[in-house]
């Protein structure tokens, strides 16, 4: 599947395209399919985000994963503070990623 | 012709249509110059008596050899208009001004509050450039 | 120290309404990513892999209590509660939010701090000697000098928009503790050696075109000795030759090094000498007096005379921490100690709030008020009294800032890396921390000795890689983190570039490849030798029969 993701212009924090709005859970990313660009287009136009690019990324059972390691390590946070990650909690975290 | 949207001159405006470095070389009576990037404006010291306007063109603004060009022209003693023009950005301006520039035609219109902020931005500085103002240690070591 | 006057302090305080307009501008859509990035980055804010973040200059790596406090509470109060201090003696924080970058620049102003050019393409917060001032092989203080080109270079109207970055570093010892000769301009404090004109008064030689990053050079001496009333006119000489014909057509050619390589020294040089016979008569030379205002700020401390050089090393986790983090101080009774950021398993560079609120409390009680940042990312207490040392130790141990491996293989830098940074290829910190912990007993430690171990996790080597006395690059193969090593690189004096030792490993196979060296090493040592020495006797075959055999 084709993913979409970005920064939050005010903040700063990752962020995904679910198809109607962005979230910090890269599980909520929807397929954009062909449609990248013109979403990226618009919603940089409006400030809603910024740095945004279109990712390969795949439907598992555990939920959406970004074919490269550069984008699961920005879907979860540093491997080396799990404190920090999006799932402190979950030892097994930063497995994920790798 | 891109529209002069600042200057700091009280001599009339020059209107004259600028010719390239290279072309400039050998017409004898062009009294306006269009300085490029990549060109050297050592070329033009021996002329600047008969020129009145040099632009100097920023095809982009993170390019900044045009700052160079500015500074060299103006130690070489030359009094004439020294223009802005291209990808001439707000947050530029007051650097422009201080490397020599006294004339300003940005490709895209700036917002006028905004420009005037940035000229008055900074009320002292800590070198010494072609424009004549009073460097910081000037400042504490004068008197 | 150096301390602001009310224009200094005029100074920030513009930059920062400046940068306050210009987030506003951006906020409110007046500016695009493209327009807004050059500038954001200007002071510093960059966009990382998590969020924005915010590089802190700490110019010539010296700071007074007040600002490291500062250091600290920003980081509980914008960041989440610690920062990263970087081999270029500043600090950043990783969590940084863009509305807030304002207030944040408005609370270093408040103690003399700025992010003014910490990224960019212009010239960058100016290196030091992290021991100026405390160590008795200096022939001057040299930051006086990094204070009069911070004052020059910052805001300087011509040189913003270069064709790359540009760093400069300033020291005044044969011992180069700074990494100088791998700098855009290194400039050595020295004394004139021309005997026929004005011997032994002070000057600055000046070394060009030195680098790392994807093209390493060591940078050529371009001038013996520049006179003190000639130093910024010479620097601004070296910036326009640069400006002008710097390659602009190819980002990664495009530093000054590459400039230097193409035209050839003795070309770039006749170019600088001149522009620079051009610029002596545009009068942008601050007086002398200057340099002597400034010189001011940096007497020395009023030391106490008559103390002891006793130390009672009777406890022996002490004792190791002493004579390892440890340097010899100028003034007799006093000592120059290093705090290791390099904890057994820890981020190299990294620390808590907590942790550094304290390192401003012990400066400020026995320190003299003044820390330091070392490009190895470690902090220093300068001027430390012999009978405090004790105390003082325990005070860090207490906070998990007691370890003792100065210069050790466990004191690794490493960049950010892929756990941080938008441009790494590969994760720097997760090998420092299985090095460090690989060799984690302090018998092991010392038992290899000085050994400098430094990290990137790509090939621009913001960890130094290539002057490691083993280096390691990561790299991307095919989605695959791979680490490559490298033998024989060195900073300092005798400034050399590691090589390559073959092919790459995964992240176990580069730990054991390190172990596997530092065994050649210890097998073929002669007497005192360290790491390098062995390597630069024996050369790369033993090493690479012990590791790819």
């Amino acid at each position: 599947m084709k993913i979409l993701t970005g920064n939050d212009l005010k903040t700063g924090a990752v962020t995904w395209w679910t198809g109607v709005g962005w979230s910090l859970d890269v599980n909520d990313s929807a397929d954009v399919g062909e449609h990248g660009a013109a979403i990226i287009a618009r919603e940089e136009g409006a400030r809603n985000v910024f740095a945004a690019y279109v990712i390969d990324g795949e439907k598992t059972a555990e939920g959406v994963r970004p074919a490269h390691i550069k984008d699961r390590i920005r879907a979860l946070g540093p491997t080396v503070r799990p404190d920090l990650t999006l799932k402190p909690a979950d030892p097994e975290a930063v497995n994920w990623v790798i | 012709m891109v529209e002069v949207q600042f200057r700091f001159r009280s001599d009339e405006a020059v209107n004259d249509p600028a010719v390239t470095v290279d072309a400039f070389a050998e017409q004898t009576n062009a009294t306006a110059v269009r300085v490029e990037p990549g060109d050297d404006a050592h070329a033009l010291l021996p002329h600047l008596d008969r020129l009145r306007l040099i632009e100097v063109n920023f095809p982009a603004w993170t390019d900044g050899r045009g700052y160079s060009s500015a500074r060299i022209l103006r130690e070489a003693g030359f009094g004439g208009e020294i223009r802005a023009v291209g990808d001439v950005v707000i947050d530029m301006l007051s650097h422009l001004k201080r490397c020599g520039f006294d004339a300003f035609a940005p490709d895209k219109p700036l917002n006028p509050a905004d420009a005037e902020a940035a000229f008055k931005r900074w009320d002292n500085v800590y070198q010494a450039t072609a424009d004549g103002r009073q460097p910081i240690w000037a400042l504490r070591h004068q008197g | 120290m150096y301390k602001y006057d009310q224009y200094d302090q005029q100074m920030v305080d513009t930059r920062v309404a400046e940068f306050r307009d210009q987030v506003r501008r951006r906020i409110d859509g007046e500016l695009t990513e493209d327009q807004f990035r050059p500038l954001r980055l200007q002071n510093g804010l960059y966009l990382q892999l998590h969020a924005y973040m915010l590089r802190v200059a700490v110019p010539y790596g010296t700071l007074n209590s007040t600002q490291m406090a500062m250091l600290g509470d920003i980081a509980d109060k914008y960041d989440r509660g610690y920062g990263h201090f970087t081999t270029r003696q500043n600090i950043q924080y990783n969590w940084i939010k863009l509305e807030d970058t304002p207030d944040i620049l408005a609370d270093l102003a408040s103690v003399e701090m700025h992010a003014i050019q910490t990224s960019g393409n212009c010239i960058r917060n100016i290196s030091s000697d992290q021991y100026a001032g405390a160590a008795s092989d200096e022939v001057i203080d040299p930051r006086p000098y990094a204070e009069l080109l911070r004052q020059w270079s910052s805001f300087h109207p011509e040189f913003l928009t270069l064709p790359r970055k540009f760093k400069i570093a300033v020291i005044a010892s044969d011992t180069d503790r700074a990494a100088m000769r791998l700098h855009d301009i290194g400039i050595q404090m020295v004394r004139n050696p021309n005997p026929e004109n004005g011997a032994g008064e002070i000057g600055a030689r000046f070394y060009v075109g030195g680098g790392m990053g994807r093209t390493p050079m060591i940078g050529p001496m371009i001038r013996a000795f520049v006179p003190l009333d000639q130093l910024i006119t010479y620097s601004e000489a070296c910036l326009r030759v640069y400006n002008r014909h710097g390659r602009r057509d190819n980002k990664y050619k495009a530093r000054i090094k590459i400039l230097v390589h193409e035209l050839g020294k003795d070309e770039y040089t006749r170019q600088v000498e001149e522009e620079f016979q051009h610029l002596l008569d545009q009068g942008i030379e601050p007086p002398l007096a200057e340099l002597e205002r400034i010189g001011q700020y940096f007497a020395d401390p009023a030391w106490e005379t008559g103390l002891s050089d006793e130390l009672d090393l009777s406890d022996p986790d002490f004792r190791l921490w002493a004579e390892r983090n440890c340097h010899a101080h100028k003034q007799a009774g006093y000592v120059i100690a290093t705090v290791s950021l390099k904890p057994v398993g820890g981020i190299p560079g990294d620390a808590t709030a907590d942790q550094i609120r304290l390192m401003a409390r012990i400066a400020k009680d026995y320190s003299f008020d003044e820390l330091r940042v070392t490009h190895a990312q470690n902090i220093v207490f300068p001027h430390l009294r012999k009978a405090d040392l004790y105390a003082v130790w325990r005070m860090l141990d207490e906070a998990g800032l007691g370890t003792a491996n100065l210069d050790t293989v466990g004191d690794i830098i490493a960049c950010p890396g892929l756990d941080y940074c938008s441009l790494a290829n590969a994760r720097s910190i997760p090998i420092a921390q299985k090095i460090s912990e690989r060799f984690g007993s302090p018998a092991k430690q010392a038992e290899i000795g000085e050994l400098k171990l430094k990290i990137s996790g790509c090939i621009n080597a913001c960890g130094h890689h290539h002057a490691g006395h083993i280096g390691i690059l990561g790299v991307d193969r095919k989605g695959v983190e791979n680490y490559q090593l490298l033998l024989g690189g060195c900073e300092g004096a005798d400034t050399s570039l590691g090589q390559i030792t073959g092919p790459g490993f995964d992240e176990d196979g580069i730990v054991d490849a390190v172990e596997k060296a530092t065994e050649v090493y210890l097998a073929n040592k002669q007497g005192e030798e360290r790491f390098l020495d062995t390597y630069r006797r024996i050369g790369m075959a033993p090493f690479k029969e012990a590791i790819y055999g």
